[in-house]
């Protein structure tokens, strides 16, 4: 099997099953009991929350805050942003290229009154500088991602947080780092994380939040986590995720000949159309077979074992939005295909989905 | 108290000489539907079929799987005492509580069919009514549109008393018509036409075309919950599914574009018949309905028809898409079928068919390949899998 669809969701890596397992047979105890195995629990919390501190911010220094542990980024999205009980009538600024687990939030915030401002990147040639132009003073949130899901297309969400809290102190800023968490520096007062898509299990995933920012739980119960979040920590899955933090390594210079690899291979193939440009994360490209639909061309490919996805796994084989606020005509995103690499793949793989993709393009296009 | 189900004939008490293979087709196919439930004890007498809940058999959840039963005309729950007015009076509280209490108005039905017992039928009506209203003083009596109909059957092996009819599923039962082939495409109509056709007494089993990788294994598992919804009112289902890529393939590389679609379905009626005279079937079920798209004119279908070496049954042919929606939510399919997943009918559609092709017109666009080869090729090929009625297999989610 050559998976190729790493942005879907990734294997869990070998360390992190190890981790998994040795807390399961060994340190199952709840983090709210008082004995022994209650402590051994907690300590395991403790140290994944500074590995993911230390490795929010890559090699600077790590960020100062909170860490809560959440079922996933979709929950940590909803904790954020229906948390901070913004300012009634207030203005935020986001973007069309979020991830349904933000967007639809943000969707409803807008049915409670809120101005809502969404920016699309085909718009601006500096897309950072246009979010901190539409901060105002009456603007209480930017929600921006780091790293879009679909294309790879990349945000200097610390450079942003930076802007954005010199335009307006005010104004909460909330990142989705699903696919940038341990590829490039972030900050920001809120910051979600996920653990399946960096090599540790599902249904484990992290909040930060900056020192400082006060949230309001949307779980009721036995006031875990400083009562933030109610629900016994799973101790097995957090510690899977620290070992898969530790582990995870994004070497750029590979991922970046891949791409080009994959790309010198598309670009024998005709009437093909790329959208990741070279400023996108090396490890996801997105690109159009024109003439043969997304689901064709995947369950072409899955047919000689591999698994790429027609766009963002989570939506299902809907049509993206996402790509047209890159300026993706409709046509070309009906026949967008994206791969998503991780360390395990090879250029001999790209080689072979490329011998294939031109063989299906050939096969359908007749 | 014994409690007891009556099922009640619909048509087949209009049959004359022949009426006992019917009978014996519908006790079968209760007693196989029942045996999920429990322990039973059946016999048949005036028309009806007396199902006795043994041990603890759950008389609601066997109610409830009867009403799906095809050849039933009605249902009805009853207790049992001996054929003495007397007796029966002194049960009417407590037995009717459940129905009575809470409701409003009332009227008694009686039915004598053991002329032997002393009471004239209007002579019970009168009577029970009168023990009803003693019982529940707060009821009216509403003769023509009443809440509650308590019935009271003097019949030649007891007193039946009763306050729960339900309308039975109608029909014929399935099987008492032979077997039939239904085209099943994952869409909304086929399933109804199925349903339909398992009315009249035919067992349907299932063809159903894939082109992988124009089609996925989605669309194929919609389809197979589709068989598996199905077997709720057919029973059990047999499911061939047909690799028909290549034939695809084959009519866009050598057939004219605007009549794709034709021939196309043409050729899923030659494996049809050929799967017919295989495995027996008399007959093609479709969910072609006239003038719906543009393979479904008279000029397409008679094309088609063609083909067809069975006869072909469209029993939605007259219905417009509101009506086939409308059973095909009564019958439990159409949240399946409007899942998104593409069926290989819309692979290469044209974009402008030919509405009013002419046999010869289609004839003479096939004839640039010999599609037999492939069509036996297919035919063998082809995956068979069996759904079981209340057995749930397929998950799509």
């Amino acid at each position: 099997m050559i998976y190729l669809d790493n942005a879907a969701t990734t294997k869990p890596c070998r360390e992190c099953v190890k981790a998994v397992c040795e807390a399961m047979e060994n340190n199952f105890g709840n983090a709210s009991s008082l004995h022994k195995m209650g402590t051994s629990s907690i300590n395991i919390i403790n140290r994944t929350k500074q590995a993911v501190l230390k490795a929010l911010a890559l090699n600077g220094a790590p960020l100062d805050g909170e860490i809560l542990f959440t079922s996933g980024a979709t929950e940590s999205s909803n904790t954020a942003l229906f948390g901070l009980n913004l300012r009634a009538g207030s203005k935020i600024v986001t973007t069309k290229i979020e991830h349904p687990s933000v967007a639809k939030v943000i969707d409803r915030l807008e049915e409670r009154g809120y101005n809502v401002v969404r920016l699309a990147p085909k718009d601006y040639p500096d897309f950072v500088g246009a979010i901190v132009d539409e901060v105002d003073e009456n603007t209480s949130l930017v929600s921006c991602m780091a790293v879009n899901n679909e294309t790879g297309f990349q945000n200097d969400v610390k450079q942003l947080y930076k802007m954005v809290k010199a335009k307006n102190p005010r104004t909460f800023v909330h990142i989705d780092a699903v696919q940038g968490f341990l590829k490039m520096p972030l900050d920001g007062d809120l910051i979600s994380i996920s653990g399946h898509k960096i090599h540790a299990s599902k249904g484990i995933g992290a909040l930060y939040i900056k020192k400082g920012v006060t949230l309001s739980p949307l779980l009721s119960g036995g006031g875990q986590q400083k009562n933030l979040r109610s629900g016994t920590e799973a101790v097995e899955l957090i510690a899977g995720l620290e070992a898969a933090v530790k582990a995870y390594k994004f070497d750029f210079e590979r991922f970046s000949a891949l791409k080009e690899r994959l790309l010198e291979g598309l670009s024998g193939i005709k009437d093909i159309s790329v959208n990741s440009d070279d400023k996108c994360l090396p490890n996801i490209v997105n690109f159009s077979v024109r003439g043969v639909r997304s689901e064709i061309m995947l369950h072409s490919l899955e047919q000689h074992d591999i698994c790429v996805s027609s766009g963002s796994a989570c939506s299902k084989g809907k049509t993206s939005n996402v790509l047209a606020a890159f300026g993706v005509s409709d046509k070309d995103a009906d026949c967008a295909i994206r791969v998503s690499m991780c360390a395990e793949n090879t250029e001999q793989e790209i080689t072979f989905l490329c011998e294939k993709i031109a063989e299906t393009a050939k096969r359908i296009r007749r | 108290m014994k409690e007891i189900i009556l099922a009640k004939y619909g048509e087949i008490a209009l049959k004359g000489d022949n009426r006992n293979t019917f009978e014996d087709m519908l006790v079968k196919n209760i007693k196989r539907r029942l045996k999920k439930i429990g322990k039973f004890e059946y016999f048949r007498r005036q028309s009806t079929i007396y199902i006795e809940p043994l041990e603890d058999a759950d008389i609601e959840q066997a109610l409830e799987s009867l009403k799906n039963v095809f050849g039933i005309g009605a249902i009805q729950r009853c207790a049992v005492f001996e054929k003495d007015f007397d007796v029966v009076a002194a049960n009417v509280g407590e037995y009717l509580k459940p129905a009575l209490e809470n409701a409003k108005t009332f009227k008694v039905e009686a039915k004598r069919s053991d002329k032997s017992f002393p009471l004239k039928s209007p002579d019970i009506q009168q009577k029970l009514g009168d023990v009803v209203l003693d019982n529940f003083p707060h009821l009216g009596v509403d003769v023509h549109n009443p809440e509650v109909t308590v019935r009271l059957e003097i019949r030649d092996n007891g007193a039946y008393l009763s306050a729960q009819r339900i309308i039975g599923a109608g029909g014929m039962p399935v099987g008492s018509s032979g077997k039939a082939l239904l085209m099943l495409s994952g869409g909304i109509d086929s399933p109804v036409a199925g349903y339909m056709m398992a009315k009249r007494g035919l067992v349907v089993d299932c063809i159903h075309y894939v082109s992988p990788p124009y089609t996925s294994e989605r669309a194929r598992m919609k389809v197979e919950k589709l068989c598996e919804e199905m077997t709720e009112f057919c029973g059990n289902i047999i499911f061939y599914c047909v690799p028909f890529t290549e034939l695809q393939e084959a009519i866009r590389d050598n057939c004219p574009e605007e009549y794709f679609t034709v021939i196309m379905r043409r050729l899923m009626v030659k494996i049809a018949n050929k799967v017919c005279k295989r495995d027996k079937y008399g007959a093609i079920i479709t969910g072609e309905s006239l003038a719906q798209v543009a393979s479904q004119t008279l000029s397409a279908l008679g094309c088609t028809n063609a083909a067809a070496e069975f006869p072909v049954f469209r029993p939605v042919i007259g219905m417009d898409k509101i009506e086939i929606t409308e059973i095909s939510r009564k019958i439990g399919t159409y949240d399946t079928s409007i899942l998104p997943y593409e069926d290989c009918c819309t692979v290469f559609s044209p974009k402008h068919p030919r509405t009013r092709p002419s046999l010869e017109e289609i004839i003479a666009a096939e004839s640039n390949f010999d599609f037999d080869k492939m069509i036996d090729e297919a035919v063998e090929k082809t995956e068979v899998k069996r759904f079981r009625y209340g057995e749930k297999t397929v998950f799509l989610e």
